[in-house]
């Protein structure tokens, strides 16, 4: 296990814990102030394809299983550390969207089931290995030092054929495209930043009583960073509708 | 007097709907009057489009209450951003509200819009949450998969959530384009070029043969919608997200994940199934019915 995740464990779990690392998904339990809790993730900034995929997918079975007969299921805290999505053919050929959709259902059943789920973002949060699962959480926290990005500037320069430098200068006023977890913040994307000298272990167990609803459009519009997410929904919500006419 | 097939790949997103639904029952919510559209783009230089790129609403098809979501892939290639998904996340929830019997999910889309990365891909995580509250209610959502766009990134997911999965031959899914793979991992990995390989790993055959769609329909206004109808006349048994169900979707997929690493071709796939006809000649019955026997034998 790596000198990070030893030292990520000792802050957050200082009443012990047993989370294996295997190649680049972790799986276990931990103790907290709050009682046991289930972690399970990834690390080494790893690509997500299809095996781990279903190996995160089968680590969320198995702490719904295991807390079938609970009447509080644990929370599940989910460390997210990827560069995205594997880019190869094969995995296109076995239809990774799938694979990410299944573990996706699965983060959902146990978020049915009663499972306060939290992401901590360790390393970093990239486009679609970050959409699978770590973005589903009910709690999404960024740990210190952390990216957070769907495409580097330079390459979105490419993409877009917008000007490099007119896209770092507009990343300094916009929070909307420029990488970094707190123009996240500022759409309520993440939820939190943690900082070096706050207490994580305290921080976390805070994040186990909190809604089972999807309230970021809310967020995006009281920071300030994300305007017309929650009104637009608001506006088509409440159009007028055939079947509501008298 | 014949009918003249018109393609749905062809199409514009409001003509899809015009043809899917029952006669001028298409009610569109928020107009492209209103002009909600994207200050993102704006401040980039880059056009606008009074819609954002998509367009929601409600009607009746073969007479049942279903909501519509409809991408326009030619604005942007169909690409999420902030007022794009918000009008979504804003249909699936009014759904749920209005008791639909079921969503409509005209999905053509690479993904993320990169004008507006971070809004696009958390309204992305919005609707996948709110569409599993849609099936949470007992409302079926299917996905009709046929324009010039596919579906893609983000998008490829959400797809996959779907209950059900309608796809023309031209129609694609995955997760990353391409392109992408092509451009960060080289041409020997993928060439984007080579259309004929591009349709093999993405394209409707194959993702039917893989059942990521369960209906494989012919590129026309007229047959998505009769593959529609027929659908919503037998029914639709929603996905659950019963252990027992995920568990047995988990070995359907660990069992794919064993096909012969050296697999990295459609063709490859077909010749290990047995089928030894040259399967993008086939036609859309054809292969139907060969797909049907296959799984017979």
């Amino acid at each position: 296990m790596s000198e990070a995740l030893h030292s990520l464990w000792a802050r957050l779990f200082p009443q012990g814990h047993e989370i294996t690392v295997s190649g680049d998904t972790l799986f276990g339990s931990a103790m907290t102030s709050m009682g046991a809790v289930h972690v399970l993730g990834t690390t080494q900034h790893v690509a997500v394809n299809s095996r781990i995929a279903l190996t995160l997918a089968q680590h969320v079975m198995h702490c719904i299983e295991q807390d079938q007969d609970l009447d509080q299921p644990r929370p599940i805290v989910m460390i997210a550390d990827t560069q995205g999505q594997e880019l190869s053919r094969r995995e296109e050929l076995l239809g990774l969207n799938g694979y990410f959709a299944h573990l996706a259902r699965c983060v959902e059943g146990a978020r049915l089931r009663g499972h306060p789920l939290v992401t901590l973002i360790h390393g970093e949060a990239v486009s679609g290995g970050f959409l699978a699962f770590g973005l589903l959480a009910d709690r999404i926290i960024a740990l210190p030092q952390v990216e957070v990005r769907v495409m580097d500037l330079r390459a979105m320069s490419r993409i877009t054929r917008i000007d490099y430098s007119r896209l770092t200068e507009l990343a300094q006023v916009s929070p909307v495209f420029a990488p970094g977890p707190e123009n996240y913040w500022r759409m309520g994307g993440i939820h939190e930043i943690w900082t070096e000298t706050d207490n994580w272990a305290e921080r976390l167990t805070e994040q186990f009583m909190v809604s089972h609803q999807d309230q970021r459009p809310l967020l995006g519009l009281e920071r300030k960073g994300r305007l017309l997410a929650a009104p637009v929904a608001e506006r088509v919500i409440h159009a007028a509708s055939a079947s509501t006419k008298a | 007097m014949k009918e003249i097939k018109r393609s749905y790949r062809e199409a514009q997103a409001r003509a899809r709907l015009e043809a899917l639904f029952d006669k001028a029952t298409f009610q569109e919510w928020v107009s492209p009057l209103e002009r909600l559209t994207s200050p993102h783009l704006a401040s980039l230089g880059a056009p606008v489009s009074f819609d954002d790129g998509v367009v929601v609403g409600e009607g009746l098809v073969a007479t049942k209450q279903v909501v519509a979501i409809a991408q326009e892939g030619l604005f942007n290639g169909g690409a999420v951003g902030e007022v794009h998904g918000a009008k979504i996340r804003g249909a699936l929830l009014k759904a749920i509200e209005m008791k639909a019997q079921y969503v409509i999910f005209l999905v053509d889309s690479g993904g993320v819009r990169l004008h507006e990365a971070n809004a696009g891909l958390i309204a992305i995580s919005e609707i996948m949450r709110a569409l599993f509250l849609v099936q949470e209610a007992g409302i079926p959502v299917i996905a009709l998969v046929g324009g010039s766009c596919g579906a893609f990134g983000g998008m490829g997911i959400v797809t996959r959530l779907c209950d059900v999965v309608i796809m023309s031959e031209e129609g694609r899914m995955g997760l990353s384009g391409p392109e992408v793979i092509e451009t960060v991992k080289g041409v020997d990995e993928f060439d984007a070029k080579d259309r004929a390989l591009v349709w093999r790993v993405t394209g409707g055959k194959i993702r039917r043969t893989l059942n990521e769609a369960q209906i494989l329909a012919e590129d026309s206004l007229t047959a998505f919608r009769s593959a529609l109808v027929e659908l919503l006349d037998q029914g639709v048994i929603g996905k659950s997200l019963s252990l027992a169900e995920l568990q047995q979707e988990h070995a359907k997929l660990v069992q794919r994940a064993e096909l012969d690493p050296a697999i990295r071709d459609g063709a490859q796939v077909w010749h290990a199934m047995g089928i030894e006809e040259d399967v993008p000649l086939l036609s859309v019955n054809a292969f139907n019915q060969r797909l049907e026997e296959v799984h017979h034998e």
